[in-house]
């Protein structure tokens, strides 16, 4: 493409010089979960309604990936389970905040910083619950 | 800021004139995906079991199906709008290219394949409603 770069030239005040703060983490978490929604998150979406659409069988498979035999989850289950809820969550968060970055709002360092945190708050926060639902249930 | 004439900063167009489309589409089907997603891993949640039948059967009713599908559009517009995104930032060179052309493959596969096997559950499934 046309804009291969000229290795000659200098780069820009790139990522190395700045000290990491909530902002920058939250920006680079808002891609990487949703790229692993995209990826992951869609592949196990597709597998699961494409199971269920060929019948029972190949729906156990499906279950028998994730779970035990007791039908309790296994740790694939748990990493899978809560690594998509909880990446749901902070994008989720992270997507409201940036729809008052996109209006010109919340710049100003202190409230900028404050609700880079508040999506780490909640993101944890709204995944404990979901899964605290989910297991209080299974367990009766 | 201070880019632009009057007329062009009126318009809020930018050079290649449909930035503002691709990005307003990007926020609408955001705000779907937050209501269309979150519906979904509340209902998941509530489902009294997670056998074949109670699953098929939620599935077949009329009004999980069609949100189903919507849910579908929704977030392959979204993530096929994102994951381009991506892909511009941190690929400048043919890979770039090869890249766009396979998630639009992929975003096309995954939508044609999920609303298949919503509508074979929801006309094929004998099971009760939960």
């Amino acid at each position: 493409m046309a804009n291969v770069r000229n290795t000659a030239r200098p780069l820009s005040p790139h990522l190395g010089i700045y000290k990491w703060g909530p902002h920058m983490a939250v920006s680079i978490l808002h891609r990487a979960t949703g790229s692993g929604m995209a990826t992951v998150g869609t592949g196990l979406f597709v597998w699961w309604l494409v199971a269920l659409a060929y019948g029972p069988d190949a729906y156990a498979t499906f279950q028998d990936v994730f779970t035990l035999q007791n039908g309790q989850l296994n740790i694939l289950g748990y990493i899978v389970g809560i690594g998509m809820s909880l990446s749901f969550f902070q994008h989720m968060a992270s997507g409201v905040r940036h729809l008052f970055l996109d209006a010109g709002a919340n710049f100003e360092l202190r409230s900028n910083k404050r609700s880079a945190l508040t999506t780490f708050a909640f993101s944890i926060l709204a995944t404990a619950i979901f899964w605290v639902v989910l297991l209080e249930k299974a367990h009766g | 800021m201070g880019n632009g004439t009057r007329l062009g900063r009126v318009r809020g167009l930018g050079s290649a004139h449909e930035g503002a489309g691709e990005w307003w589409k990007h926020k609408v089907s955001a705000g779907s995906n937050l209501l269309l997603v979150l519906w979904l891993i509340v209902s998941i949640a509530l489902l009294p079991g997670y056998d074949y039948a109670t699953v098929a059967g939620w599935i077949a009713q009329p009004l999980v199906a069609v949100p189903l599908i919507l849910l579908v559009l929704s977030v392959t517009f979204h993530f096929r709008h994102g994951l381009q995104v991506v892909i511009e930032d941190y690929q400048h060179d043919e890979t770039r290219f090869v890249l766009i052309v396979l998630l639009e493959y992929f975003t096309i596969t995954v939508r044609v394949l999920a609303i298949f096997a919503i509508l074979k559950i929801a006309f094929t499934s004998t099971g009760v409603a939960a």
